[in-house]
């Protein structure tokens, strides 16, 4: 058993399995560090990777399909950003209501393009590109996770708008005396979260090579608890997603030999609910995060 | 004069609310190609339209009654109970499996034992997010979450791998001594309809919730730690004690969901029964305003939709009326800002304008 652990296919299917939990976990620290926090991002998922299927599906071309998915995670995440920035209602309503939404309008629109509301019909995936994907560590998404991961810790930490986000995050009412934007660095994050969780939807539909109903399952979920275990941190995050897709791989390798795979897969829950209550290490969320600012 | 206006203006967001939705999503028929009158025609005369109809939407609006009190007791302790539905989870299972293991108790006994069991078993799944809130200061959404995964993987395993009949995804039947009489067996009115006698449970448990929260004393140190922590613990308000009660209270209510699924109506549990009741409970927590009554109203509303559903899927896909029900909470919760924010500011006195 502990052979195959160690075996490159192994590994490549841990990757592969991390990407789609890395992608929704990056942009959750870019919003959740402005201030917002946003459990739509598993509505967000599932509406990227349904706009992905549409997009390939008329076109033939992933390309368009991604563009259409981060488009649609964005779309969405506008929708986030208006009811919890501009009209401050509670953020998880809204996150919950979205999820429903999302949950509602892909089945609908399934039903409608592909005249099934379960799953669609078969698209290309990045396989058409040729040699890039044929090595399984270099596929074009594992490796463009990695670069955004550490893309997001440069802008978070090295640049004048991540640091104005951290802020907003953090003590909204300095920002604004700064003569900043609260509601716009807010968007921005919101925004930029909305992007990252719709390539994550991207790679699903890609991956599998169609969308089916609840093909998100649960992941953008799970990338928040990642997000808090990695301490709302990009690099930590997808530490964590690792660890996660590691769980997740193992569950696949010990199918059928182990009985009890269902413990296998808590894995994660588990260690989130440990972390949180501080038993390795704390876990601080911004002074901020999740509270509308209300202004004057 | 005054509380009237402010009582109208708070009940116009929610009316407001569903009027739009409906506009909204009647646009979307339209998107679709379909007739919006035909559908909403269809929608509500096979729902309101006829007894068993009726009978379907009391049937749908049970759980939701218990998931919306689960969400609202949490609410009012200033508290988010997003576990409704793992809560609702391990309390069915095990009214289920006390229904199916203790066969030979008589039904006076095992009945109400079912119905406890359930109670318990939601209860221990509250409080575990209540307890790591109060002492270690973890947020409740983010556990509540994670304890609807365990959840689920905890009774996948015990469904799957121990109890489940061979080829199903579901128990064996509990005793016929622990079943809950359908209500079209006191009248002919609700013919064939699987409402049952959940339904009056529920109605109690609403009635338990209003006495509890505001003619005790533990309710009223609950609302007061909802209202300020600070204020509560200065009162002299055991805070952690109370975040604790309010959440163990809110999975036992998610956990009688379990009495109108397994013992009135398919008497066995089976995996993914719930459909997201847990959830829908939130919506009718805050549609009704986290009272009692407002509940009992929102979720006969939400009971109308998800039984609506079904009647019109000839016309148009029935998940329709989840991108209805997502409109209405979106709404409800924008305009509920607008018309609160109207109400300060008519209420605020006329000298405090001019400083």
């Amino acid at each position: 058993m502990f052979d195959s652990l160690l075996s490159f296919a192994f590994v490549a299917q841990t990757l592969r399995i991390s990407v789609p939990y890395a992608l929704p976990a990056l942009g959750a620290t870019f919003s959740e560090r402005g201030g917002v926090v946003n459990i739509a991002l598993e509505g967000i998922l599932l509406i990227g990777a349904f706009a992905t299927t549409v997009g390939t599906y008329y076109s033939h071309d992933p390309i368009i399909g991604i563009l259409c998915g981060v488009a649609a995670g964005m779309l969405t995440a506008l929708l986030h950003s208006v009811t919890s920035v501009t009209f401050k209602t509670d953020q998880i309503v809204s996150g919950i209501a979205i999820n429903l939404l999302a949950l509602g309008i892909t089945k609908f629109s399934c039903q409608l393009i592909f005249s099934s509301s379960s799953n669609s019909a078969r698209i290309p995936g990045i396989e058409e590109w040729g040699v890039l994907s044929s090595i399984p560590i270099l596929n074009p998404f594992i490796v463009g996770t990695a670069i955004l991961a550490l893309l997001s810790h440069f802008v978070l930490y090295k640049t004048r708008f991540g640091l104005r986000l951290r802020a907003v995050g953090e003590h909204p009412a300095a920002v604004e005396t700064l003569g900043l934007s609260v509601s716009g660095l807010r968007y921005a994050g919101v925004l930029i979260s909305g992007a990252l969780a719709g390539l994550g939807g991207s790679w699903l539909a890609l991956d599998q090579h169609s969308f089916t109903d609840g093909i998100s399952a649960g992941r953008g979920f799970i990338a928040l608890a990642a997000m808090i275990i990695g301490k709302w941190k990009p690099i930590g995050a997808v530490g964590a997603c690792l660890l996660f897709g590691f769980a997740e791989s193992l569950t696949i390798q010990l199918q059928g030999s182990f009985a009890a795979t269902q413990f296998v897969q808590m894995i994660p829950y588990v260690l989130t609910m440990v972390v949180l209550a501080g038993f390795i290490g704390k876990s601080t969320p911004p002074a901020a995060d999740g509270i509308p600012f209300e202004n004057g | 004069m005054k509380k009237f206006r402010n009582i109208l203006l708070q009940l116009l967001g929610p009316f407001l609310s569903l009027v739009l939705a409906f506009i909204v999503c009647g646009a979307f028929i339209l998107v679709v190609g379909k007739d919006p009158f035909a559908v909403y025609g269809r929608f509500f005369s096979e729902t309101l339209g006829n007894p068993y109809g009726v009978g379907q939407i009391l049937f749908k609006a049970t759980p939701l009654m218990f998931t919306g009190l689960s969400a609202a007791i949490a609410f009012r302790a200033g508290l988010f109970n997003i576990g409704a539905e793992g809560q609702l989870y391990i309390g069915s299972f095990v009214t289920a499996w006390i229904g199916f293991t203790f066969t030979s108790l008589p039904a006076i006994v095992l009945l109400p034992l079912c119905v406890f069991g359930g109670m318990l078993g939601g209860a221990v799944w509250g409080a575990i997010p209540g307890v790591l809130k109060a002492k270690f200061g973890a947020h409740e959404v983010i556990n509540t979450i994670m304890m609807n995964f365990i959840a689920a993987a905890l009774i996948s395993y015990l469904v799957n791998n121990i109890f489940a009949v061979p080829a199903t995804v579901h128990t064996p039947s509990i005793s016929d001594k622990a079943e809950l009489m359908r209500l079209d067996q006191l009248s002919a009115i609700f013919k064939g309809s699987p409402v049952n006698f959940s339904l009056v449970i529920a109605l109690l448990a609403c009635a338990f919730l209003y006495y509890f929260l505001w003619k005790t004393r533990q309710g009223y140190e609950i609302r007061a730690v909802g209202l300020s922590i600070t204020a509560a613990s200065y009162g002299g308000i055991d805070v952690s004690r109370r975040t604790i009660m309010a959440m163990t209270m809110a999975g036992a209510f998610a956990g009688l969901v379990g009495s109108n699924f397994v013992l009135g109506y398919k008497h066995y549990f089976e995996l993914g029964f719930s459909e997201g009741v847990g959830f829908i409970g939130i919506a009718a927590a805050l549609l009704g305003r986290n009272h009692p009554i407002g509940i009992i109203v929102a979720s006969l509303f939400f009971g109308t939709l998800e039984y609506g559903s079904l009647t019109i899927n000839t016309i148009v896909p029935k998940e329709l009326v989840n991108i209805l029900q997502a409109i209405i909470i979106l709404f409800v919760i924008v305009l509920t800002k607008v018309f609160d924010r109207w109400i300060k500011v008519m209420n605020r006195p006329v000298e405090t304008i001019h400083v």
